[in-house]
């Protein structure tokens, strides 16, 4: 599970007021390089909840990989940005694409309802008595 | 400028929409709008040659028949007659400043000869190509990589072509090739040689075609809520769309058959990059974060509709029937505990999948996904489609599967923001729909319509003479009627058509 799709999940089980954002308790995670797409990014970052993709590279252990306000979309364009090594592009590429969730939980903030993650999948199916009516 | 588009035989309510969707997606918003068609002389609506004036130039032209699947060619038509004589004059006829570039000493050709309804032996393919001596090339022919090439090709002028209406008189085009499908992608990802498949896993050249449907390209965020074995992905991902899939399985998504064959490993074998995320989720109780919406550029999905796999969601039926009280799971047990499932209707599949893609797709996105339709005597069911106030339907292209159904690939694209307004008044219309469509939209009545035995008629034979069924499964079709029009889908379609192959 990439960082991308933590900042998309929420829980849904029943109690839980937003469920979100879904704490991030990691086991096992790995770096996998994938090429930057600059047109990507840069559609996605007006959607991304940019506090809770701080705080999950926080829980990582990776405080200085991310600044705390979000890049302008300008120095997301800038020439050169996904060559730069330390460029905001290839950081935000890095944090949401790069790092795989291998094994670990998230944790709903309002039930403490553990969602599991195995294999790097996600399971965010809910139990019968979770389920709302 | 207008072009002859000589389509595959196959799949023929797919063919216009998929060039259309292409010229969408290489000439810009509107592009797919903008094409036009026509058909030749005495052509039927199912024929595979098709006129077609593109909103843009050659090069558009070439990027569409390039990408597409059932484009065999588009041509830039020289001429045509229903004599070689006939096109002789009308290529004569044609503008020489259009022609000759193409016929310069420096640049390399080849002439092939083809035709529908029948077979040229190589004699009469020479004769003709020597026939064609009026034409001035001047170039070297170079039979292996060609600069240009040219076509000749013959519709046929008796009976019947492949079980389509015949042709009052026999067409010749001639054209230069513009562009033409690439089919060998098809051998390389045929399911009989990928690794992980399922029972339900989409078949090659269908999801190319939805994908082509879902305009997946670079940049572009695709999402299939029934993943499966992600064969609907495969083909995105193919095109250079990043794409994520969920599903209700966990064993599906997160095992497969084995560390070297799951979802992962089919996007290794074709060397694709991996899916951004793949995750377990149930489509009726989404697990989205509030506020989060217009994030996927396509929805491109087949949804279990309860012939070859029942959908299932979370709880268990006599839970949401109200008899029992839930399950509460022991707190040991939470861990592995695996939840129960309930029947998940049709009715209600639609529902929570054009709810999803109200809320996040992009605007301009597009849902794409196949719907059942029950044939009723041989003819598909003018069943009303399943509408959302967000959505234009775009393309609705049958594909008969057998006497009993069909399903039908609904394009849709967004074309109304999401608001709350909008989302109640999407259910006032999935409470119509769901009145309207009860009969055979609850749980099992699809499956039952399909494999149920054949009605017996009075004499103890089947209902339905399997011996006489038609061989042509296109349209309706009209013999006399002006082929411009679209045929309709009326019993008094049906009875010619099977007028026409009966007698």
């Amino acid at each position: 599970m990439r960082l991308l799709t933590h900042n998309m999940l929420a829980s849904n089980a029943r109690g839980a007021s937003t469920g979100y954002p879904l704490k991030l308790q990691v086991v096992k995670w790995t770096t996998k390089e994938a090429e930057p797409n600059a047109d990507f990014l840069r559609g996605m970052l007006p959607k991304l909840d940019w506090a809770a993709l701080v705080a999950a590279t926080h829980s990582l252990g990776l405080p200085g990989l991310l600044p705390e306000s979000p890049p302008t979309d300008a120095e997301l364009s800038a020439d050169g940005a996904a060559d730069d090594e330390g460029s905001a592009l290839r950081r935000l590429h890095r944090a949401l694409l790069e790092i795989h969730i291998e094994e670990g939980t998230l944790v709903c903030p309002d039930t403490e309802r553990c969602f599991p993650i195995s294999k790097g999948v996600p399971n965010m199916l809910l139990h019968e008595d979770e389920v709302r009516n | 400028m207008w072009y002859l588009c000589v389509f595959y035989h196959r799949l023929l309510d797919y063919r216009r929409p998929e060039v259309q969707s292409l010229a969408e997606l290489f000439g810009g918003p509107g592009a797919g709008d903008a094409v036009e068609w026509r058909l030749p002389e005495n052509h039927h609506v199912d024929s595979p040659f098709h006129l077609v004036r593109l909103p843009g130039d050659e090069r558009l032209a070439a990027q569409i028949a390039n990408r597409s699947l059932l484009v065999k060619g588009i041509y830039e038509l020289w001429g045509q007659g229903t004599t070689y004589e006939e096109l002789e004059k009308s290529v004569m006829e044609y503008p020489e400043e259009r022609k000759l570039p193409y016929l310069t000493p420096e640049s390399t050709f080849k002439i092939v000869v083809d035709s529908f309804g029948k077979v040229i032996s190589f004699q009469e393919q020479n004769e003709i190509m020597k026939s064609l001596t009026y034409i001035p090339f001047k170039g070297r022919v170079n039979l292996k990589k060609p600069d240009h090439k040219f076509f000749v090709m013959e519709t046929d002028d008796y009976g019947c072509n492949n079980g389509l209406p015949p042709v009052a008189q026999r067409t010749i085009f001639f054209g230069r090739e513009v562009g033409a499908a690439d089919r060998h992608l098809l051998p390389t990802y045929q399911l009989k040689s990928r690794k992980y498949i399922g029972p339900t896993a989409m078949d090659a050249e269908m999801a190319f075609l939805m994908a082509n449907q879902g305009l997946a390209r670079p940049g572009k965020l695709v999402y299939d809520p029934f993943v499966g074995t992600g064969s609907i992905l495969v083909a995105a991902a193919h095109f250079g769309a990043m794409t994520m899939g969920a599903d209700i399985d966990i064993r599906v998504v997160r095992d497969g058959r084995g560390p070297d064959c799951n979802i992962w490993s089919n996007f290794e074998q074709y060397k694709l990059p991996e899916p951004l995320c793949v995750l377990r989720a149930d489509n009726n109780v989404p697990p989205w974060r509030p506020g989060l919406k217009e994030i996927f550029d396509a929805i491109i999905c087949d949804p279990p509709y309860g012939v070859r796999a029942g959908g299932r969601k979370s709880g268990g039926r006599k839970l949401l029937k109200g008899t029992v009280a839930p399950y509460t799971v022991p707190d040991e047990k939470r861990g592995n505990h695996i939840p129960s499932t309930a029947p998940y209707s049709l009715a209600e599949c639609v529902h929570d999948l054009l709810h999803l893609a109200a809320r996040m797709l992009v605007m301009g996105g597009r849902l794409v996904f196949f719907y059942p339709v029950i044939r009723e005597d041989g003819i598909a069911n003018p069943a009303k489609y399943p509408e959302h106030p967000c959505f234009k339907l775009i393309a609705s292209c049958e594909q008969i599967l057998s006497m009993r159904y069909s399903r039908v690939l609904l394009t849709m694209v967004k074309v109304g923001p999401y608001t709350e307004e909008v989302e109640k008044e999407a259910e006032q219309w999935h409470r119509e729909f769901r009145e309207n469509h009860h009969k055979w939209m609850e749980e099992g009545n699809l499956h039952s319509a399909v494999f149920s035995p054949a009605e017996q008629a009075a004499d103890g034979k089947p209902a339905i003479d399997r011996d006489s069924k038609p061989k042509y499964r296109g349209k309706t079709f009209h013999l006399f009627a002006n082929a411009e029009d679209e045929p309709p889908r009326s019993d008094q379609g049906s009875a010619k058509f099977r007028g026409f192959n009966t007698g």
